[in-house]
């Protein structure tokens, strides 16, 4: 009994911060009448999708115990390629396919050097977020680039109050979370990352191609960045270098809030969008109770150090 | 001056459940060359973390120059006059051969290098050796492992101790360098200082030694002067033990030769290894740590790369040499280290069993959970393993029940050629015999197996044959009936 309850703890853990956190913002007066209402839970999911999806490629890449810091300039330099490639009057199915495509090809080269010049995730990605960060204004030739209008525009809109569906990318975004649990969970390729993640050693002994396993792990976490690069385009409805500074570590602390641990092998797809969910919802709080932008920062780096140690705590005595 | 320098009576020291060091006694003079025998895991290594430090003995005395020797951590002891050179290099790889050697004991004046003195004192330490050509200024980490080796040797004398440690300082030294190193020893001897010298190689010890003390199974076993002792005399006593009947003895028919290897090399290790296994056959190697057996077992598998000669799995082409290959052709490899290499601690038992052969429980890349669950408990039921079910992380099981689910994942796999490494380190004696009865029938079956082990009568005990690996090279394979204990340690000490 006291064993169950113990595993209900690990496994909800994350949920019970979600909880926490939404009472924590439906109390106070200032935000009680407007925060647990529906119109603005969707704003919360619209403004959650591209972390979300950003932290359904960065799940996988930390559970292999790698790590990816060149997400931000990957979504910046995808949503400029987007942007361009509307202004060529592409449709926009061909642009969803050529911007995933242009994150993939660029966690191709990440997987590639990590993989082949057997370098350190940090330092490769480190450099790609410079490289594509530059390319990106480069191409953008250092200004916003905008187009006259694409159907793009309305997957991420929530201008509508009287509307109750939503967005399309917040559908994409729960059909693809529920696709990539079952692919880590029930899957060889799913059941391999976990193995490499859990003992790179141990993986090689048993025959597992480490190096391919890497490449294609950053070549699939690149196509759900370069769609989250498509979901930015569309939420700012215009092409923008700058866009998404720093977003890897939003990214990054909402996998980790989520349960997932640093020296990989542990993870799960539903703990990384609670932690999505529980960074949107202290930013949207904060907003609503007039806090300064510096002061959300301080409580969501507070949150991110708390989440872990509570984390820390519960394996310790798990292990014990 | 005492005639006794450093004292050792009754020392012991447990970690949790394992008693390391149960009774230990030592007694070294001033300006005597100690020789400290002992199989592995005889407490050595032990012993000498008590001495200098590491470690705070549970019970016992010590004394240094006739005064209770009690250090707080290594720094304390070296004030006190004991240094160490370790087995495994202590050099600071990023720093300069020079800054390395005086680390510690830099020449200073009012906080400052002096660094005329000090480059003139690490040379002098160098030339005493033999090796003043050493450029100082290099980075450590430029140097070959004998090169580091002899700067690491170098330091102590600076230290300026009563005791000096060596833990096998031969150990990657080339024959012309050990010579340098004893005429160190004699000069360091001549000067008053106590050494005590570790080594596995009696014929070292021997040469440089003026007596000796056995330890076996964390006790001191005997000692004396060592020109009055037989090596035949040595050997008895580091080996000379009961052997318990753990080991069935059903009876094996070798069939056709299976796995094939001729003049295998890798480095830095294996040096040469030729030898044959049969269907049928439980092959044994044994020799030293550090002698290249892993090594052996490491190559044959293609985790580490052979650089000279061939390995050969009866009927599978000669180029699918990796790890991934090696299992296609039913070969298994069971490591030595459960926790760095051998499982995933905290996966599941399901996962850890099957993670070679994931593909098979399900169509089109999808595993059925459910179907692989089954295959590890029915394993699980099997091999008698205590846990909660297939599902349970398998860091919270015992050693024993961790290295039987190991070695389930080469069963169901399932292998034909099991190549095992130390498969009964560290586990319970239960499981222990489980384990060997376990290899039995594998090889009653047919299936070929090798087994790397340092417990010399779990191989005497278990083995059809035995292979002796010394230094690199497998120097000899013989029938069990042809080996004994003592036989096998000269062999593997290179004292024949």
């Amino acid at each position: 009994m006291k064993a169950t309850l113990k595993t209900i703890l690990a496994k909800a853990g994350p949920f019970i911060g979600l909880i926490l956190v939404i009472a924590f913002f439906s109390l106070p007066a200032e935000t009680r009448e407007y925060f647990l209402t529906y119109n603005n839970f969707k704003i919360i999911f619209t403004q959650t999708v591209i972390v979300a999806i950003g932290a359904l490629g960065m799940t996988m890449i930390i559970v292999s115990g790698g790590i990816d810091l060149s997400v931000g300039s990957t979504i910046a330099l995808t949503s400029v390629v987007g942007a361009l490639l509307i202004q060529h009057g592409w449709g926009p199915l061909s642009v969803l396919l050529a911007v995933v495509a242009s994150g993939g090809l660029i966690g191709l080269l990440n997987g590639a050097a990590i993989a082949g010049l057997r370098m350190t995730p940090f330092i490769i990605t480190l450099g790609t977020l410079g490289v594509a960060r530059g390319t990106a204004k480069w191409m953008a030739d250092n200004q916003t680039v905008n187009y006259d209008g694409s159907p793009i525009n309305s997957w991420m809109t929530t201008a509508d109050p009287f509307s109750h569906t939503l967005p399309a990318g917040v559908w994409v975004a729960i059909a693809l979370a529920v696709l990539t649990s079952l692919l880590l969970r029930n899957t060889v390729f799913g059941r391999h990352i976990f193995a490499l993640g859990s003992n790179e050693a141990t993986a090689r002994l048993c025959g597992i191609p480490t190096r391919r396993l890497k490449i294609l792990i950053y070549v699939l976490a690149g196509c759900f960045f370069g769609l989250a690069g498509l979901f930015q385009l569309s939420r700012l409805r215009q092409g923008d270098p700058t866009v998404a500074v720093g977003l890897e570590l939003d990214i990054i602390a909402a996998v980790i809030i989520g349960g997932a641990s640093l020296n990989g092998g542990v993870g799960t797809i539903l703990g990384s969008m609670i932690g999505a969910l529980i960074m949107a919802v202290l930013r949207n709080g904060s907003q609503q109770m007039g806090w300064p932008t510096y002061f959300q920062e301080i409580i969501i780096g507070l949150v991110i150090i708390v989440a872990v140690f509570l984390d820390r705590l519960r394996q310790g005595r798990a292990a014990s | 001056m005492p005639a006794v320098r450093l004292r050792l009576a009754g020392i012991q020291k447990s970690f949790g459940a394992t008693r390391a060091l149960k009774s230990v006694s030592l007694e070294v003079a001033p300006g005597e060359v100690h020789a400290l025998i002992g199989e592995n895991g005889a407490g050595k290594s032990t012993l000498m973390k008590v001495l200098s430090g590491a470690h705070e003995a549970d019970a016992g005395t010590m004394e240094l120059a006739g005064q209770p020797y009690r250090p707080e951590n290594p720094h304390d002891a070296r004030l006190k006059g004991v240094a160490m050179i370790y087995q495994e290099l202590n050099l600071a790889l990023h720093l300069s051969a020079q800054e390395n050697i005086l680390l510690g004991a830099e020449s200073a004046r009012f906080g400052l290098v002096d660094r005329r003195a000090s480059r003139a004192r690490a040379r002098t330490a160098l030339e005493q050796l033999g090796h003043g050509g050493l450029d100082l200024d290099r980075k450590a980490g430029a140097f070959s492992i004998a090169e580091q080796q002899v700067i690491e040797i170098a330091r102590a004398p600076l230290m300026q101790p009563q005791v000096l440690i060596m833990d096998e300082p031969t150990s990657s030294l080339t024959q012309a360098d050990t010579e340098k190193l004893f005429a160190t020893i004699g000069r360091l001897r001549a000067a008053g200082v106590s050494v005590i010298y570790i080594s596995h190689f009696l014929e070292e010890c021997r040469r440089v030694a003026d007596r000796y003390t056995v330890l076996k199974d964390g006790e001191t076993v005997g000692s004396g002067v060592m020109k009055d002792a037989s090596l035949d005399h040595i050997v008895t006593l580091m080996t000379g033990r009961e052997v318990k009947d753990l080991y069935p003895r059903t009876a094996h028919q070798p069939g056709a030769v299976v796995l094939e290897v001729k003049a295998a090399a890798s480095t830095p290790r294996l040096k040469q290894a030729t030898l044959q296994v049969r269907a049928g056959e439980i092959f044994g190697l044994a020799g030293l740590i550090g002698a290249g057996r892993t090594d052996l077992l490491r190559t044959i598998f293609g985790l580490d790369d052979l650089d000279a000669g061939a390995v050969c799995i009866v009927g599978a082409p000669a180029a699918a040499s990796a790890p991934r290959d090696r299992w296609q052709q039913g070969v298994g490899f069971l490591s030595e280290n459960r926790k760095e290499e051998g499982l995933m601690l905290n996966l599941s038992i399901a996962d850890n069993l099957t993670l070679t052969k994931m593909g098979g429980f399900g169509r089109f890349g999808w595993v059925h959970g459910a179907r692989q669950r089954a295959v590890a408990g029915r394993w699980v039921d099997d091999l008698r393993v205590k846990c909660r079910d297939a599902a349970q992380p398998i860091g919270q099981l015992s050693g024993g029940n961790q290295q039987k689910v190991a070695l389930a994942r080469l069963l169901e796999h399932p292998a034909r050629i099991f190549l095992l490494d130390e498969p009964t380190r560290g586990i319970d004696v239960g499981s222990k015999a489980q384990i060997y009865q376990l290899v039995s029938e594998l090889a009653a079956s047919g299936k070929a197996v090798v087994v790397v082990s340092s417990y010399l009568p779990e191989l005497l005990g278990l083995c059809d044959t035995i292979g002796v690996m010394c230094r690199g090279e497998l120097a000899a394979v013989r029938p069990r009936a042809q080996w004994n204990e003592a036989e096998i340690m000269r062999t593997a000490t290179g004292s024949t």
